[in-house]
């Protein structure tokens, strides 16, 4: 056993992350800095919604970089996980925010405002 | 190696042969890409599982040679029954 055995693999840390949140979002930067133009989209959405939610900057963390692609089955980040639940990518989520359906989502997942 | 929106177009036309594909080259390089895929196979799917369908057409590029492909789906408009 190697000391680092004592952390949950990243399957069990990204479990962890999307369960301690009603809303997180995966993305390459930081909400204030978002580092590539499809995380920027998904946080102007966010904050057009005024939801809170938790940011992961995968930038910072090779393994969830990785680990969360294999964990959603989904190829791209960002990734926005609502209750758990993983929704979609940024394409999605505007695809959502237009029809209305993101907002709707929100509401019925009990999902408090930003402020 | 990107991948051109003509490699694009094929492979979907491939997978989803009755999907009409609508490319728009956002940055006029031939990489950074909006598609927009129309197929009846969508009908009665979630917008995820819209997604994943042209993904898997994709062949696993996505998030590889194409990082910056901006995708919409949707389900042919209703023909009118006259027509």
């Amino acid at each position: 056993m190697t000391a680092d055995s004592q952390y949950p693999d990243v399957t069990g840390r990204i479990d962890a992350l999307v369960k301690a949140h009603d809303v997180v979002l995966f993305m390459k930067g930081t909400p204030l800095f978002p580092q590539c133009g499809f995380s920027s989209r998904a946080i102007a959405i966010l904050e057009h919604l005024d939801v809170g939610f938790h940011a992961v900057d995968v930038l910072q963390d090779q393994e969830v970089r990785q680990g969360i692609k294999a964990y959603s089955d989904w190829p791209t980040i960002p990734q926005l996980y609502v209750k758990g639940e993983f929704v979609g990518g940024s394409d999605i989520m505007m695809e959502m925010f237009e029809a209305g359906e993101l907002q709707a989502l929100m509401a019925d997942s009990g999902v408090a405002a930003a402020r | 190696m990107p991948m051109s929106g003509s490699a694009i177009e094929a492979a979907i036309r491939a997978a989803i042969p009755d999907a009409t594909v609508t490319l728009t080259d956002l940055a006029g390089d031939d990489d950074h890409w909006a598609a927009h895929v129309v197929s009846p196979a969508f009908s009665g799917l979630s917008r995820l599982r819209q997604h994943r369908l042209v993904y898997e057409a994709l062949g696993g590029q996505m998030g590889g040679a194409l990082h910056a492909l901006q995708l919409t789906t949707s389900v042919p408009a209703v023909q009118e029954v006259s027509s």
